[in-house]
């Protein structure tokens, strides 16, 4: 068994609700991550899923020290995260990079794609003394699959898909050991979706990268995960291998999200479990007591109003959130 | 058209006729919506942009057409030019007919195209936000049309508006007659959108990309909804979108778009079995799946092509693992195969797809 | 596009358009590669109204700095013989009451109107700048301060706190030398003036905080002087830029107005707006004598708001 890169435990970030002219008051809180746990395994890809609101892309953020913590650690190679500061946290910095969702807003227009691949050195410049910088960011652009020869040139001139390579080459250059991912693929093309997916999948045992992988499309989380995280509201509320999570799932909301996802058979028309959710994802500023799925879910019962399940073994070799966990095949 | 109709395809149809008290056989009047050979460009400071090529496809009443096709294919381009909301200039339709019923709306009066919206052909689109005025309450954006369309009271208006909202099954929909836009969720507003949309009871629906931006879950809410509210209103729906997933699922008839050409038309069951263009072929190999794990994904290699500098001969040779010397030089031509379908391709009745 | 954030229906099909017009891959592409400020300046060239009021703007400058290349006579020329006399061959815009030939003063008035409108705007847009950014990027309670802050001197009307400024400096009866009155004037408009400027800057740098890029800049590990020198100030600078243009017209028109109410640049100094004092007295009998400056200073205001046009369509990356 691998050794664990990342541990996570108990992470909560809670944004205030601040109302006032001058001095502005606290009313509440967006419980956006609210006590997520898991552990991030050398070399593996841990894909975290979740739909709008559940918390994925504050957790991103968090694990990449742009948004402090209110509670929780997080340890990367067995060292405290969010105790570093200064030169150590620079140094972090090196081993664990992001790329971002957006290919247009990601990179900064008027800088030159040399210039952005190569910013990494100019912040490290220890990693690289001056003369060798062009060349590390020549292999760069061929190692995501781009022409080195455009290395002058701006972001508006290549498409989305070669902008998220450019992205990705940026990530790359510190020879980071964790990337995390939030939704790589989502702005992009359908035709284009599998020439960064193959990418990433190349990169990682190339270069033995252990990834973090945010996205709310559950086939494409499927096709790269070694384990899979499902959040809602803030929590993790169903985490597994991947085979456990897509062939057993046993959390209710895990069921009810691959029952919509569509798959591309008609012939499964029909043939499918149908699992349709009622109502809206409660506001993350206000969660239901107890399990906070309850209030959607099929199962519920007074004991989820009064006891929060929690994220335990129960059925089906994983651990589950759920009262009432019971494994089912949803995916055809 | 389902499998069960035994006069699928053909031309007659059993019209129940109430003063005879049964059934008679009617000639059909051809397809509710027709597009022929639509041509349009866009003509900008960089350059003209052949935007649409020669664009045909029809939808039948009660039938679904799923227009597919990623960004640049000119789908979004020619839902609008149906509608004729296109921006003109720099737009420039130079050629094709738009047949409703038979009449080519791009003929017609612009009072006349104003009639057929929303009463004939209704749209709704991806960003709910931005499709409805975010200044006036949904009601009143469902009840305008009421009242000035079909000249109601402003009481009649507001009962069928809250009707029309329940339709689309937003809960309190007497209370939430008077919310604005910003005020639902993003389900709830592709809800009021579709309520908005059939105001007029409109015999054709256009959904451009209507659930892209949702999630997962909340999209196949919505999908349910479409497809239950075309079922009973035996509307016609051309459903424009780029997810082969969601085709898959509630499509009667696919007419696949790549570079401003349709490039094939087959029914869905059809197509996914033996896709008969090497665009769709491509598209369904690189399509990470739910039920499938560690298939390898077999990209297509380049990217879509440049509107403005389209290339010569097939528009796809240049990404095609088939392409060959005929490719680069001659467009193929649209042509039927047998099954009732169509292809684009030189090479169409050689693709055989393995498994 | 599976792009949630796409804009509204008219841009759909742009959209589409625009960014396939860039995705060719090909080698043929020999084009040399252009910035954001080469496409703007293409852009910019494009427009005749760019010509017109650069024309105009050059015209104005060259007065100011060099009149001699405009009139042979000095500012004070004088000579009561051609009083009130209306525009000849020999005095191009008639003379005034007292004797002043007014293109020959209007030449010499070029520069103090010009370096007011020019320094102030500098000014204006350097305090609004530098607390838009400290505002926008700390946020929180510096924000708060700030704006609040701001909040005051915009709340003050520009007349009555001019008058109030310049007469507490100057008192009724002194007479500040040209140095001191410009650099009086100058700081009353920039100290009224400045909460545009930083509002401006504010709200683009609360903008430009959240983009990815930035995000990106961070994340690797960039110290906050990098962020916001290399990522978010070529990035806010744009709508500044748009309002200085626009700013300098206004202020050149507010120097004119301070001086026209005697609190602003006086005689013996000459500026446009001095002109124009001096001449609202005889608008029934010899117009000429307010007329022709206060055209000027139309001409040139318009110039300024034109070129501000001009150069927000270039740099909007809408219209690109």
């Amino acid at each position: 068994m691998a050794e664990a890169i990342l541990e996570v435990r108990d992470l909560v970030k809670h944004f205030p609700v601040r109302v006032g002219v001058l001095f502005k008051r606290t009313i509440g809180q967006v419980k956006a991550v609210d006590g997520v746990s898991f552990d991030l395994y050398k070399g593996e890809t841990l894909g975290v899923v979740g739909e709008s609101g559940c918390g994925k892309s504050t957790l991103a953020q968090v694990l990449m020290r742009l948004e402090p913590p209110t509670a929780g650690t997080a340890r990367f190679e067995g060292r405290d995260m969010f105790a570093l500061k200064g030169a150590e946290l620079r140094k972090l910095r090196r081993d664990i990079q992001i790329v971002l969702q957006d290919p247009y807003t990601s990179l900064n227009p008027r800088m030159t794609v040399g210039d952005i691949i190569g910013e990494p050195f100019e912040i490290h410049p220890e990693v690289a003394p001056k003369g060798s910088r062009e060349g590390k960011v020549r292999e760069l652009l061929d190692l995501v699959g781009l022409n080195p020869e455009h290395i002058n040139r701006y972001p508006h001139q290549f498409s989305g898909g070669q902008r998220q390579r450019i992205g990705i080459a940026r990530a790359l250059a510190l020879r980071p050991k964790v990337i995390v991912c939030d939704e790589p693929v989502s702005a992009l093309d359908v035709s284009i979706q599998a020439q960064v997916m193959n990418l990433l999948g190349e990169l990682q045992r190339d270069l033995g990268l252990s990834y973090v992988f945010i996205a709310h499309d559950l086939s494409v989380v499927r096709h790269l995960s070694d384990r899979v995280a499902v959040m809602y509201l803030g929590k993790v509320v169903e985490i597994g291998t991947e085979d456990e999570i897509y062939r057993q799932p046993s959390h209710p909301y895990t069921q009810a999200l691959l029952s919509a996802v569509p798959v591309p058979d008609p012939q499964l028309r029909g043939r499918r479990e149908v699992i349709r959710l009622a109502g809206d994802v409660p506001s993350p500023v206000n969660p239901p007591s107890g399990c906070r799925f309850r209030t959607r879910c099929w199962k519920a019962q007074d004991v989820c109003a009064e006891h929060e399940p929690e994220l335990i073994t129960r059925v089906a070799g994983h651990p589950s959130a759920c009262h009432f966990a019971e494994a089912q095949v949803v995916v055809p | 058209m389902s499998p069960e109709d035994p006069l699928a395809g053909s031309s007659i149809e059993a019209v129940y006729d109430g003063e005879q008290g049964e059934f008679v056989a009617e000639r059909k009047t051809g397809p509710l919506l027709e597009v022929e050979d639509l041509r349009v460009e866009f003509r900008t400071r960089d350059g003209v942009a052949s935007v649409l090529n020669g664009v045909s496809y029809y939808v039948e009443a009660g039938e679904t057409l799923a227009v597919l096709g990623e960004s640049g294919s000119g789908k979004s381009v020619t839902a609008q030019t149906i509608m004729g909301i296109l921006d003109v200039p720099p737009a420039v339709v130079l050629g094709g007919e738009v047949r409703f019923h038979g009449e080519n709306l791009l003929a017609a009066r612009p009072s006349r195209r104003m009639e057929v919206r929303g009463d004939g052909i209704a749209m709704i689109f991806q960003d709910a936000l931005s499709a409805l005025n975010p200044v006036f309450t949904v009601g009143f954006q469902i009840e305008e049309q009421l009242r000035v369309r079909r000249g109601m009271s402003r009481a009649e208006a507001r009962k069928r508006a809250i009707e029309l909202l329940d339709l689309v099954k937003i809960p309190n929909a007497k209370g939430r007659v008077k919310s604005y836009p910003h005020e639902f969720s993003g389900g709830m507003r592709q809800r009021a959108m579709i309520a908005m949309s059939l105001a007029l009871d409109p015999e054709l629906l256009i959904a451009d990309e209507p659930t892209t931006a949702l999630d997962v879950t909340v999209q196949a809410q919505i999908m349910d909804l479409l497809r239950d509210i075309q079922r009973e209103r035996d509307m016609g729906l051309i459903l424009i979108t780029h997810d082969l997933g969601v085709v898959a699922e509630v499509a009667d008839r696919i007419a696949v778009m790549y570079a401003g050409r349709i490039v094939e038309q087959a029914d869905v069951f059809a197509l996914f079995r033996e896709p008969r263009h090497p665009y769709t072929e491509a598209l369904l190999a690189s399509l990470p799946r739910l039920d499938l794990k560690g298939q390898e994904l077999t990209a297509i290699k380049g990217l879509p092509p440049s509107l403005a500098r389209i290339p010569s001969g097939c528009p796809f040779h240049p990404r095609c693992a088939r392409a060959r010397d005929v490719c680069t030089k001659d467009v193929p031509e649209f042509r039927r195969l047998p099954g009732d379908r169509f292809s684009a391709c030189h090479f169409a009745e050689e693709l055989v797809r393995h498994g | 596009m599976t792009d949630p954030g796409t804009p509204g229906l008219e841009t759909f099909a742009a959209a589409e358009v625009a960014d396939l017009a860039t995705a060719d891959d090909s080698a043929l592409q020999q084009r040399k590669p252009r910035s954001l400020w080469g496409d703007a300046w293409a852009q910019l060239r494009r427009k005749p109204m760019f010509y017109v009021s650069s024309v105009i703007i050059l015209l104005v400058v060259l007065m100011a700095f060099f009149p001699g290349l405009f009139t042979s006579r000095p500012a004070d020329f004088n000579d009561l013989n051609h009083q009130s006399e209306p525009p000849s061959a020999d005095a191009w815009f008639g003379y005034s009451f007292q004797g002043y030939d007014i293109w020959a003063r209007a030449m010499h008035g070029a520069r103090a109107t010009l370096i007011v409108g020019l320094l102030a705007t500098v000014l204006t847009v350097l305090i609004g700048s530098l607390m838009g950014i400290i505002a926008g990027f700390y946020g929180r309670l510096t924000d708060s301060f700030i704006s609040r802050f701001g909040d005051i001197f915009a709340g003050l009307p520009f007349i009555l706190g001019a008058i109030v400024i310049l007469t507490t400096l100057n008192p009724p009866g002194t007479t500040p030398s040209e140095a001191r009155i410009v650099i009086q004037v100058v700081v009353s408009i920039a100290v009224l003036s400045w909460p545009v400027s930083m509002r401006i800057m504010r709200s683009a740098t609360i903008v430009a905080r959240q983009l990815d890029y930035v995000k990106a800049a961070r994340a690797l590990g960039a110290s906050t002087r990098r962020i916001i020198f290399r990522h978010m100030l070529p990035n806010t600078v744009a709508p500044v830029l748009v309002y200085a243009t626009i700013a300098l017209g206004a202020f050149i028109a507010a120097e004119a107005t301070l001086a026209y109410l005697g609190i602003g640049i006086r005689p013996p100094v000459v500026s446009w707006g001095v002109m124009i004092n001096d001449g609202k007295d005889y608008v029934q009998t010899s117009p000429h004598e307010l007329l022709f400056p206060a055209g000027l200073v139309t001409i040139t205001v318009l110039a300024f708001v034109m070129l501000g046009d001009a150069v927000r369509d270039a740099l909007d990356p809408k219209s690109r």
